[in-house]
C-alpha cells in the first residue's frame, strides 16, 4: 500500500516534498488516476487538496489575479474576476471533461502533467502568466513560456511544487477567444486548441499572442503568425499571411484522435476566423 | 401446462377495480435499486474464497501457437493456469458452428489479435495480472488479411479455402437486373462504406463460475443464458442438468452480450473447475473493446433505376460484411443486412447478393440493428441522391415508392396489416413542414441542412426461426399470494422486467405491485428463445400475455367451485395458493398463420410484420472546423402498440443517439488488427451533451399477433437517424463538398474536410 500524506499547510507540504522526492503530489487526482493503471501505485502520495493557501484567487497588484495552483475549474467558473478579465481561461475552464471533472482537476496538476492537450495551458499562454513554484529552500517565479520544457517536461525540481499561477492584467480592450476543437461535446480530449487574445490600436495590431495545443510537443505560441500580423491592419491578406507563416511552425501528428492535415488545417482557419473578428 | 396459442385481447378480472397498466408509463420497476445503488451486478458479487481471473490474449493477428512458456521468476505455485489441454469437452464456443476455439490449443491458428490463449487465476487481482505477465507465448507469426475486399482474394487463408462465410442471394422479377437496369431513365449507383462500432454497454462484460459436486454454476452479466449453456455443455461435456447459467443485473448489451458471453462464461468455468474455487473473470475497459464482438464493416455497392416521374423499377444491390476471425453470428447478421438492402420500397426487379468474408480481426457479432443499419444506410443515400437528382422533395420520392398494406417485398412477401409507413412519414412531414431551417449567411462560419430517412425493420427472428425456437413462457401464483413471470428473456436495461409486470398484471387483472420478474436462471425458467432480434415483447410477451390469460381463467375457475365467486381476482389467488400452492401457467409460442418463408429460395414471409420509421435531422456544420452539431432530430417509429410509452421513447431516444454516433464521430480503429483505440477516452461515443433537442412520435398500427398489438421496437431506432444525419450534412455543404464524400461513415470531421477539398 502506497503511504498516503495530507499536510495542513503549504510548509508543512514542502517539508513532505523535500523528504520524499519519490512520492508522487496529488491534488484532484484526475490525472493520477488514469496515469496509476498502467504506472501502477507510487510510493507514496502527498494530498494537497483543499490547502487553503493553494486554493484561492487573489488579487494582484494592478489588476491581475493570483489563482492558486489547487484552485479547481469549478472555482474558476464561479470566479467574476476571472469571467470578466479573462474570458479565454474561464472559456476553456467550461470546456474541461465535464462538471465531475471540474469539481476535482485543478489548474495546477493540468500544468504539471503538461499534456500537449491541457486545455489551460493554451489560454494561460496567451494571457502571458507566470508560474509561482516553492521548495523548502523558497520560491521561483517563471514566465509560462520558459516553464514549459517539452513533451510533458516542465521546469519544476523534485523537491518544488506548483503554487500559483500569475495572470497579469491585460491590455484595455483587448479580444480574447479561446476554441477547443474536441471529439465530441464533453468528456473530451482535445484535437487541437487555441487560445489568442490581441488589441489593435489605430486599426493596426499592436500586441498579439495566439497559443496552439495539440499542434507540437507541448503547447506552444504561434509566433511567426504573430509576426506576421503585428503591426498590420486585420484583413484578408494579413490573415493569409499568418496562417502561411502557421503552416511552417506547428508539426501536428496523426493519431487515434485525429490527423495531421485536419490540425494544421483547421488551426489556419481558427487563426483566419480570430484575425478577421478583430 | 402448455397450452397452444391464440390471440390475446386485453382482459380485466371479474370483481377487479384494477386498471390496464397497459399503455401507461408505469416507473421502471428495476429503477429503485439502481438509482439507489443497491443493484447488484456482477462485479458486486463476492463468493467465499473466490479467485480472479484472468486472460492471457494473442498478440498477433494470425500464426501458429508453437508454446505456452511459464518464465522463471515468479512463483507459479500461487496461480492456477488453464490451456485448451484442461479443456473436458470440445475445444470450441458453439453456436452456430464450431469454428471458435475456447482457447487457441499449441499447434493451432491463431486468428486475431487479442484470442484467448490462456487462462490464470490467482486469489488477487494483481497476483493474475503478475502471473500474465510472466507467460509468454511461443508465436510463428503469418501474413494477415485485415479487409473483407483483400479476403475476398483470399491469399491468406482465414476460413476455408475462399474466407467466405456465407452468401445469399434473393431475386424478384424475371430477367436480366442489368437489362432491366439499362432499360431505366435513370440509374443511380453508389458504393457505400461503414465501419465497426462498439456497443459501449457501461459495464463492462464478466462472469463468475463456481462448481458444487460435478454441477457447474455461472452467474454473469449476460442476454441469453440458454445460448450460454449450451456453449458450456459441449465446452465442459456436460448435460443441462449439470450447467446453470443466472443473470446478474447487467448494465447493457445491444448485442454485445449476446454471443461473447459464452466465452467468458467458459473460461471462468474452466479455471474454477482447475482451482477448486470460485472465480470471478471481470473484463477492464480496455481488454473489452479490444476482444468482444463489434458491429460488422460492410460495403455495400447498390445501384437503383427509375423512371422520369421517379418509379422505381430496378433495384441491384451487392452486399458484403467482414465477419473477423470466425463464424459466430455472422451469417445471421447477413441474413438481416440482405433482407432489408431493398429497402421499404415496392419495386418488381430486385435482386440482393450478399457475402461475408473472415479477416484476421476480432469476430463481429450481433449489434442492435444486427446488420439492417449498413444496408439502410446504402438504400436511404441512394432514395436521397434519387430525390436530389429528380428534384423531388425527399417526402414525395418517398411517397411514391414506399411499401403499403397490400405490397409485395424483395422476397415477394404480401404485407398484411400493421403498415405504419404513410403514418410515419406523413407525421415527420408535418414537422419538417413547423420548422424551417434557417437561411445561411454568406459570411457566416456555419451551414445549416436537412436529411430526411425512411426505413422498416423485421421483427422477431427471420423466416421460420420463431417456429423453430418455440420460446416459452410461465406464469406462477407463488404461494405468497404472488404472480411471477418466469422466462429467459433478460432486462439489459431495455425494461423487459416493467414491460412483462404490464403485460401480466392486464391479463391477470391485478395491480402491477403484486407481479414479480425475477432474473432468468436456466433451472428455474422455461427457455424462451434469446434476447434478440426486437423479439421480446412482441413473441415473449405474447406467451406472457397468453399465459397470465390461463392462469387468471384457472383461478376464476377455481374461485367459482370453492364459492369465491365474488371475490377480487388478488384475494382468491391468495386463497387458493394457500390450498393448492404454487400454480403455474406455461405457454408455448406458436407463429401466427400463413407465415412461409422459403430458406432456399429466400422467398416468402422474412418476418412476421414490421416496425416502420422515418427520421429527420437538422444539423449545422461548422466551416472552420467541420464540426457537426445535431439542432434536431424528429424520429417517427411505428411500434404497433406502446406497452409502456416511457420506457419506448427511451428506447427510441437511446437508438437514435447510437445512429447519430455511428453516422458521426463513432469508430473503431484497427491497427493491424489490434484495435488501437480501446478506451472510453478515445472510442468515442456520444455524451448527453451531443444528443439533440428530440422529438420522438410514437406510431402504432397494431400488430394482430402482437400483445395488444405491440411489435418490435428495440432495434429499428438504430437504422436510420444516422443516414438522416449524413444526408443532412451533405444538405448543409451542397455545393461546397463532393457527394461521395458522404458514402463513408463515419462522417468525421476529417471526412468532412477531406469531401470539401475534393470540391474545391
Ligand atoms: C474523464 C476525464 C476527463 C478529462 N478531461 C480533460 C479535459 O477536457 N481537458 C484537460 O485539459 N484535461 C482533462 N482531463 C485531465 C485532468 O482532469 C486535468 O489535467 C486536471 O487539471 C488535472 O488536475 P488534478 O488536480 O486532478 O491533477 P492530479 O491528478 O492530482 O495531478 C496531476 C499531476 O500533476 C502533479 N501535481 C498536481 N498538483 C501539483 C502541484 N501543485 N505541484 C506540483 N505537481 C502537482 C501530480 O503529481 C501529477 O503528476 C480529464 C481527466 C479525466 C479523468
Amino acid at each position: 500500500m502506497s503511504e498516503f500524506i495530507s499536510p495542513r499547510n503549504l510548509a508543512s507540504s514542502l517539508e513532505a516534498r523535500a523528504k520524499h522526492p519519490e512520492y508522487v503530489p496529488i491534488a484532484g487526482g484526475t490525472d493520477h488516476m488514469v496515469a496509476s493503471k498502467d504506472r501502477g501505485a507510487p510510493a507514496g502520495m502527498i494530498n494537497l487538496f483543499g490547502l487553503s493557501e493553494l486554493s484561492e484567487v487573489s488579487e494582484l497588484e494592478g489588476g491581475g489575479l493570483r489563482i492558486g495552483a489547487c484552485v479547481t475549474y469549478a472555482r474558476v467558473l464561479d470566479d467574476e474576476r476571472v469571467a470578466s478579465r479573462f474570458p479565454v481561461l474561464s472559456s476553456a475552464c467550461r470546456e474541461v471533461g465535464a462538471s465531475q471533472i471540474q469539481a476535482r482537476g485543478t489548474l495546477g496538476g493540468n500544468i504539471a502533467t503538461s499534456s500537449p492537450v491541457g486545455d489551460s495551458l493554451p489560454a494561460l499562454l496567451a494571457l502571458g502568466a507566470t508560474i509561482c513554484v516553492a521548495s523548502v529552500d523558497g520560491e521561483r517565479r517563471i514566465p509560462y513560456e520558459e516553464f514549459l520544457l517539452g513533451y510533458r517536461k516542465v521546469d519544476l525540481a523534485g523537491n518544488e511544487l506548483i503554487v500559483a499561477i500569475e495572470v497579469p492584467v491585460q491590455h484595455k480592450g483587448a479580444v480574447q477567444t479561446w476554441r477547443k476543437v474536441g471529439t465530441r461535446r464533453a468528456q473530451s480530449i482535445s484535437k487541437l486548441t487555441m487560445a489568442a487574445v490581441a488589441h489593435l490600436d489605430d486599426g493596426k495590431i499592436a500586441g498579439i499572442r495566439i497559443a496552439l495545443g495539440a499542434v507540437a510537443d507541448r503547447t506552444v505560441r504561434a509566433k511567426a503568425a504573430e509576426a506576421a500580423l503585428l503591426g498590420q491592419s486585420p484583413n484578408d491578406e494579413s490573415a493569409t499571411r499568418a496562417i502561411k507563416a502557421l503552416a511552417g511552425e506547428i508539426v501536428p501528428i496523426d493519431d487515434v484522435r485525429s490527423n495531421a492535415d485536419y490540425r494544421l488545417g483547421v488551426a489556419q482557419n481558427l487563426v483566419r476566423r480570430f484575425v478577421l473578428s478583430l | 401446462m402448455v397450452h397452444s396459442s391464440k390471440s390475446g385481447e386485453e382482459v380485466t378480472a371479474k370483481g377487479s377495480v384494477s386498471q390496464s397498466s397497459v399503455g401507461k408509463g408505469l416507473p421502471r420497476v428495476d429503477g429503485d435499486a439502481k438509482v439507489r445503488g443497491t443493484a447488484r451486478y456482477v462485479d458486486d458479487l463476492k463468493l467465499p474464497n473466490m479467485h480472479h481471473g484472468m486472460t492471457k490474449r494473442s498478440a498477433v493477428p494470425h500464426g501458429i501457437l508453437k508454446g505456452i512458456h511459464k518464465r522463471d521468476g515468479f512463483d507459479w505455485s500461487q496461480v492456477v493456469v488453464v490451456t485448451a489441454e484442461d479443456i473436458p469437452g470440445r475445444n470450441t464456443i458453439v453456436l452456430i458452428e464450431e469454428d471458435q476455439p475456447a482457447l487457441v490449443a499449441i499447434g493451432a491458428p491463431i486468428r486475431h489479435h487479442d484470442e484467448a490463449v490462456a487462462l490464470v487465476a490467482a486469489p488477487s487481482r494483481e497476483l493474475a495480472h503478475e502471473a500474465l505477465t510472466h507467460l509468454e507465448l511461443e508465436v510463428e507469426e503469418m501474413p494477415a488479411v485485415f479487409t473483407c475486399e483483400d479476403a475476398l482474394e483470399a491469399k491468406v487463408k482465414v476460413y476455408g479455402d475462399d474466407n467466405i462465410l456465407k452468401t445469399y442471394l434473393i431475386e424478384k422479377g424475371e430477367g436480366d437486373i442489368d437489362a432491366k437496369l439499362a432499360a431505366c431513365d435513370h440509374v443511380i449507383e453508389g458504393l457505400y462504406r461503414t465501419q465497426a462500432q462498439e456497443q459501449m454497454y457501461i459495464e463492462p462484460q464478466g462472469m463468475i463460475a463456481s462448481w458444487d459436486e460435478g454441477r457447474c454454476h455461472i452467474v454473469g452479466s449476460m442476454q441469453c443464458p440458454f445460448y450460454i449453456q449450451k456453449a458450456m455443455c459441449t465446452l465442459l461435456g456436460l448435460d443441462a442438468e449439470h450447467l446453470v447459467v443466472e443473470q446478474a443485473v447487467t448494465g447493457g448489451g445491444f448485442g454485445g452480450k449476446e454471443e461473447y458471453p459464452s466465452m467468458i462464461a467458459g473460461h471462468a468455468a474452466l479455471l474454477a473447475r482447475e482451482a477448486g474455487v470460485p472465480v470471478k473473470l471481470i473484463y477492464e475497459r480496455d481488454e473489452d473493446i479490444a476482444a468482444t464482438t463489434k458491429r460488422h464493416p460492410s460495403v455495400v455497392r447498390h445501384r437503383m433505376g427509375f423512371d422520369a416521374d421517379g418509379t422505381i423499377r430496378a433495384i441491384d444491390v451487392d452486399v458484403l460484411f467482414d465477419g473477423g476471425a470466425y463464424q459466430t453470428l455472422t451469417q445471421v447478421v447477413l441474413s438481416r443486412g440482405v433482407l432489408h438492402a431493398a429497402g421499404p420500397y415496392k419495386c418488381e426487379n430486385t435482386r440482393v447478393r450478399g457475402r461475408a468474408a473472415a479477416t484476421n480481426t476480432p469476430p463481429h457479432g450481433a449489434f442492435r440493428g444486427f446488420g439492417a443499419p449498413q444496408t439502410t444506410f446504402a438504400y436511404e443515400r441512394q432514395t436521397q441522391k434519387a430525390a436530389k437528382l429528380l428534384g423531388m422533395s425527399p417526402f414525395a420520392f418517398r411517397e411514391l415508392n414506399m411499401l403499403r398494406d397490400g405490397d409485395s417485398t424483395a422476397t415477394s412477401q404480401i404485407l398484411e396489416g400493421s403498415v405504419g409507413s404513410e403514418a410515419v412519414l406523413s407525421a415527420v412531414k408535418e414537422v419538417a413542414e413547423a420548422y424551417a431551417l434557417p437561411a445561411d449567411d454568406e459570411n457566416s462560419s456555419v451551414r445549416h441542412g436537412r436529411g430526411i430517412s425512411f426505413y422498416f425493420h423485421g421483427a422477431g427472428f427471420t423466416g421460420s426461426g420463431e417456429a423453430r425456437l418455440a420460446g416459452r413462457a410461465t406464469v406462477a401464483l407463488a404461494v405468497d399470494g404472488h404472480f411471477e413471470v418466469r422466462s429467459s428473456s433478460t432486462d439489459i436495461g431495455q425494461g423487459v422486467q416493467t414491460m412483462f409486470t404490464q403485460i401480466a398484471a392486464t391479463a391477470l387483472g391485478v395491480e402491477p405491485d403484486v407481479v414479480r420478474v425475477p432474473s432468468p436462471a436456466t433451472d428455474r425458467v422455461p427457455d424462451s428463445g434469446p434476447t434478440v432480434a426486437s423479439r421480446t415483447c412482441m413473441v415473449v410477451g405474447r406467451v406472457v400475455n397468453q399465459a397470465s390469460t390461463a392462469l387468471r381463467e384457472r383461478i376464476e375457475a377455481w374461485a367459482r367451485e370453492n364459492g369465491f365467486g365474488d371475490m377480487p381476482l388478488r384475494q382468491a389467488a391468495t386463497a387458493m395458493a394457500k390450498v393448492e400452492g404454487e400454480i403455474a401457467e406455461t405457454v408455448q409460442y406458436a407463429p401466427p398463420a400463413g407465415i412461409v418463408w422459403d430458406d432456399e429460395m429466400y422467398t416468402g414471409s422474412a418476418y412476421p410484420c414490421y416496425g416502420w420509421a422515418a427520421c429527420m435531422v437538422d444539423v449545422k456544420v461548422d466551416l472552420d472546423t467541420y464540426e457537426v452539431t445535431i439542432d434536431r432530430c424528429v424520429h417517427a417509429v411505428d411500434v404497433g402498440k406502446a406497452i409502456n410509452p416511457v420506457v419506448v421513447k427511451g428506447q427510441i431516444e437511446g437508438g437514435t443517439l447510437q445512429s447519430l454516433g455511428w453516422a458521426l464521430w463513432e469508430d473503431v480503429i484497427y491497427h493491424d488488427g489490434k484495435v488501437a483505440n480501446d478506451r472510453m477516452t478515445n472510442c468515442i461515443v456520444p455524451t448527453f451533451s451531443d444528443a439533440p433537442e428530440m422529438h420522438t412520435i410514437i406510431v402504432e398500427e397494431p400488430f394482430a399477433s402482437g400483445p395488444y398489438g405491440a411489435k418490435g421496437v428495440g432495434e429499428i431506432p438504430m437504422d436510420g437517424p444516422c443516414v438522416a444525419a449524413v444526408g443532412a450534412v451533405e444538405d448543409a455543404l451542397s455545393s461546397l463538398a463532393r457527394s461521395e464524400g458522404f458514402d463513408v461513415l463515419p462522417v468525421s470531421p476529417e471526412a468532412i474536410q477531406r469531401a470539401m477539398r475534393l470540391e474545391s
